[in-house]
């Protein structure tokens, strides 16, 4: 079981948490002037990283704040967690060691 | 107009009788009851606004700030529910604690609810009574992780819930109303071991 802490209530199981996939994915300045192609691509389309990779979380059975992880997609190791008003943590590709769990 | 409290009904009045009757007694004691009828009123504000602290004038308790903290004054509770919410738990009637509260928010930014039918409270207490809750719970109830006066919003048999415990060996359930009686068949369960002789050792 992954464990995640959140940024408000520290350490919990996964099974409190919601996934929300891909972070960092923003909402289209003027979404009537896409094709049909490109607004296929914002809603459909995601990366399918091997490495870390920034995700959504929702503590649904906790404080019910979204917020945003760092997870090794291949190592399931947990990179960084921050909230919305953070910035964007700069985690280097193939960090093994260290960092929050 | 009539007195409507007259007419409810608690979402377990239909296992009153199976809850008093699972009690656990002798050295693993542990029972279970319910406390209906607490009034139960949602607040939502910034906590740095002066909403916020006509709120706190209003209570006479601080909203907590940090995960887990409970303050109280006279007959009301202020659990936190996340970094913007928390719930009161009063013994004063809903009408009076809403409207106090409402008048003291006036027209700033901010949500003052009464849901005293969202939940309703069940108490489990007895020395046994730990040991219930984490059959089921994912949270460190151990006293070196979780103490006296704390509550949270976590999972008991897989189903949200806030769990505040108020006493060394009492800890005090906040179901939904709709997940009350699974929780409380669940625990009438997981309390039913505690009532049994050890088995000699001998025997195995
Ligand atoms: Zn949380």
């Amino acid at each position: 079981m992954l464990q995640l802490s959140c940024p408000w209530c520290g350490p919990r199981d996964e099974t409190e948490y919601h996934y929300g996939g891909q972070a960092h994915v923003p909402y289209p300045e003027d979404p009537s002037a896409l094709t049909d192609e490109e607004w296929a691509e914002y809603l459909f389309f995601r990366d399918n990283t091997k490495g870390p990779f920034a995700e959504r979380w929702a503590h649904s059975a906790g404080c019910r704040r979204w917020f945003n992880v760092v997870r090794d997609t291949r190592t399931y190791q947990v990179l960084a967690v921050y909230t919305n008003s953070d910035p964007r943590p700069a985690v280097r590709f193939g960090a093994e060691a260290g960092g929050p769990r | 107009m009539d007195d409507l409290t007259l007419q409810r009904r608690s979402p377990l009045s239909d296992l009153a009788e199976r809850i008093r009757a699972g009690a656990v007694t002798g050295d693993r004691q542990v029972r279970l009851t319910e406390l209906p009828f607490l009034t139960m009123i949602s607040v939502r504000v910034d906590p740095g606004s002066p909403a916020a602290a006509a709120v706190e004038g209003a209570l006479g308790a601080h909203l907590p700030r940090s995960c887990g903290q409970v303050t109280a004054d006279g007959p009301h509770h202020v659990l936190w529910l996340g970094p913007d919410e928390w719930l009161v738990v009063s013994e004063t009637a809903p009408s009076d604690l809403h409207g106090a509260l409402t008048d003291a928010v006036g027209d700033a930014h901010a949500a003052v609810v009464d849901v005293s039918a969202n939940r309703t409270l069940l108490e489990l207490s007895g020395p046994s009574a730990r040991c219930v809750l984490e059959k089921g719970c994912p949270v460190d109830l151990h006293p070196r992780a979780f103490e006296d006066g704390r509550a949270v919003m976590t999972t008991l048999a897989r189903i949200p819930l806030l769990l505040w415990q108020t006493g060394p060996d009492t800890y005090r359930l906040l179901p939904r109303s709709s997940f009350a009686q699974y929780v409380a068949c669940w625990l009438l369960d997981a309390m039913q071991e505690f009532g049994s002789d050890f088995l000699d050792g001998a025997a195995s």
